[in-house]
């Protein structure tokens, strides 16, 4: 008897938890109204790719019907594809293209708006400063469909880059800089670094601001040089900001771009210029091999989330302090 | 105060500055190189050696912008893009920020993570093509809006921007008996109006600038934005100037795609100017929503 009054209480209260639970949310079910729409965007922009990469194990061909249809109606064929993609001549090539454009990238670019805000610091606020700082984001806000178009004509045969080398006797024939496949990957480079050298030095620049005043006051009394200081105090106090950011450049590093290599390129610099995200979009959209460009895509995806968990790990270490 | 520290400090200034001026050299003079081309005569570019400024001065490479129907249709698609994106972002980012920014709401960690989650991991494009395939969005105006109306950045900056603002703020309405909406709408809202009105700057510019869904994801012709013409044009040009200068082209045909040039100049300045015109008032605030994002994100 008494066993069969003490049974049911601990379900009793695990029930009025829970009625509690449901309460709360129904209370709160205007701020889940609120969440649905961003909700069904990344549901569907988001999840329904991720879904999708199940195309990567199949031979999927459009057919007749939906994408749904002959999504579950395409042979299961495993990893072949994937097979297919290091078999080929093509995966030392694309991989080669992508890091180094992405290392050569990070070669320049990285120390560039380090440099650009130490500089900037140096010089006492005013219009010249503003000025130049404001111009300098300028080209991190344009498309690269306008860079890639200011780009070809001042490389042009007839453009400003090669007059100016000719006026100077550099050479005494224009280069013809989009045509040649070994000049590429310094041209993506050096693209890179100028569309975001200005805005990348703002994260430094705020990093300046927040050095004690008191640490500069001391070392002039030490009768330091200004560049002294610069040297001893202003770089010192970038190394946090700069451990953080040349680790989350490596995590990044098979994201070597699309669009500047897309609208740069032509078939003669092809064999330089063709990287990971490139070569999806020949292979995968233009020649209609679906399951082999999500093969390739998944490829990308998946070394990339490795790298960023595991360099998000080694920041924690370094840190103390998590990228998200 | 010793003299060789004083005359260091002038050569250090020195370098400085000519650091200074040669980085605003190299990002301005790209544009005010692409402004002379278009402000110049086309029979006249074709001569050449146009770098500071127009030698014949004509307006005529904008006049025919302006009868082009490809560009002009372009132009018209790409603001509407514009004016119907970015406000409906801004709606679809806040309503989400507010509700995150509750931390006593059921289930805040999950969702948070569902959607941090798609920052880290992505299906790649193929996938996604056959997704807008798949609700019937290739093709149509409406794959330039649905698929953009979500930012998980966006959305960490404006949700922090909420939860610094004092508990007291919601307090008095909470008090009159407002719903989590009402607040929402009627408090909440117009105290954000400064970080609204800097993502809703920054979608504007993502909209503006967007290519590639016009490029890859229609066909009709009146749906192409300005970005994806500029792209047909600039993939025109790359093939001419190839064959001019290994010197396979006539004159007259040079002269073509000179004039073309100029005329390539003249939509690329008028791709930049609402750019130019916009981004310096955004300055103030993405100082702070870099840092942000760089530390938390």
């Amino acid at each position: 008897m008494e066993a069969y009054l003490e049974k049911p209480q601990p379900p009793a209260i695990a029930t009025s938890r829970k009625t509690g639970k449901w309460k709360k949310i129904k209370q709160q079910k205007i701020l889940y109204l609120m969440i649905l729409p961003a909700f069904l965007c990344t549901l569907v922009f988001a999840y329904g790719p991720m879904f999708g990469l199940y195309m990567a194990f199949t031979n999927y061909s459009p057919g007749g019907g939906s994408f749904f249809e002959s999504f579950f109606r395409s042979e299961f064929v495993g990893t072949q594809w994937f097979r297919y993609f290091f078999d080929n001549g093509d995966f030392y090539k694309i991989m080669r293209n992508t890091l180094a454009q992405s290392l050569l990238s990070l070669l320049i670019g990285f120390p560039a708006p380090i440099l650009l805000a130490l500089l900037i610091n140096e010089v006492s606020g005013g219009l010249f400063k503003r000025f130049v700082q404001t111009v300098s984001y300028l080209p991190h806000f344009i498309s690269w469909v306008i860079a890639a178009n200011i780009i070809v004509t001042l490389l042009s045969s007839q453009g400003a880059i090669n007059e100016l080398l000719m006026a100077l006797h550099l050479i005494d024939k224009p280069i013809q800089f989009l045509q040649n496949g070994h000049a590429f990957w310094g041209i993506i480079a050096v693209s890179n670094t100028w569309k975001d050298m200005g805005f990348n030095a703002i994260i430094y620049l705020a990093a300046i601001a927040g050095i004690n005043p008191e640490l500069y006051e001391a070392a002039r009394v030490d009768g330091a040089s200004r560049w002294r200081q610069m040297w001893n105090i202003t770089l010192p106090s970038l190394k946090p900001t700069i451990v953080i950011l040349s680790i989350l450049a490596v995590g990044n590093v098979l994201n070597a771009g699309f669009d500047q290599q897309y609208l740069l390129q032509n078939t003669t610099v092809l064999e330089y210029s063709d990287v990971i995200d490139t070569y999806t979009y020949r292979y995968g959209l233009q020649n209609g091999m679906f399951s082999y460009g999500a093969a390739v895509g998944l490829f990308k995806s998946v070394i990339a989330f490795i790298l960023v968990v595991a360099v998000n790990a080694w920041s924690r270490k370094v840190n103390q302090q998590s990228l998200y | 105060m010793s003299l060789v520290r004083r005359s260091e400090d002038r050569i250090f200034m020195a370098f400085v500055y000519a650091f200074l001026v040669f980085v605003f050299l190299i990002t301005f003079y790209p544009f005010w190189n692409i402004l002379v081309l278009s402000l110049n005569s086309a029979d006249d570019a074709v001569k050449g050696g146009l770098y500071l400024w127009p030698r014949s001065f004509s307006l005529q490479s904008y006049q025919e912008i302006l009868k082009d129907q490809e560009i002009l249709n372009g132009i018209k698609v790409t603001l509407m893009r514009t004016a119907i994106g970015a406000p409906l972002t801004v709606l679809v980012i806040s309503l989400l920020a507010f509700a995150l920014s509750k931390k006593d709401l059921v289930g805040n960690k999950l969702i948070s993570l569902f959607f941090i989650f798609t920052m880290y991991f992505g299906g790649g494009l193929i996938p996604y093509y056959m997704i807008l395939k798949s609700v019937h969005l290739i093709d149509t105006f409406a794959v330039y809006i649905f698929p953009n109306l979500m930012n998980v950045f966006f959305v960490i900056i404006v949700r922090s921007f909420m939860q610094e603002l004092p508990a007291e703020v919601e307090e008095s309405a909470k008090i009159d008996g407002a719903n989590d909406f009402q607040i929402y709408a009627r408090v909440v809202l117009p105290i954000c109006v400064p970080v609204l009105v800097t993502i809703g700057l920054f979608s504007a510019i993502n909209q503006w600038n967007a290519w590639f869904d016009s490029y890859v994801f229609t066909y009709k012709s009146e749906l192409k934005t300005l970005q994806a013409v500029l792209v047909k044009i600039l993939n025109q040009y790359q093939t001419q100037d190839f064959t001019s200068s290994s010197g396979q082209l006539a004159d007259s045909a040079k002269r073509m795609a000179v004039s073309s040039e100029t005329i390539r100049m003249a939509a690329t300045m008028v791709a930049t100017l609402p750019i130019v015109l916009v981004y310096p008032f955004l300055q103030r605030y993405f100082v702070k929503g870099m840092t942000l994002g760089a530390v938390k994100s």
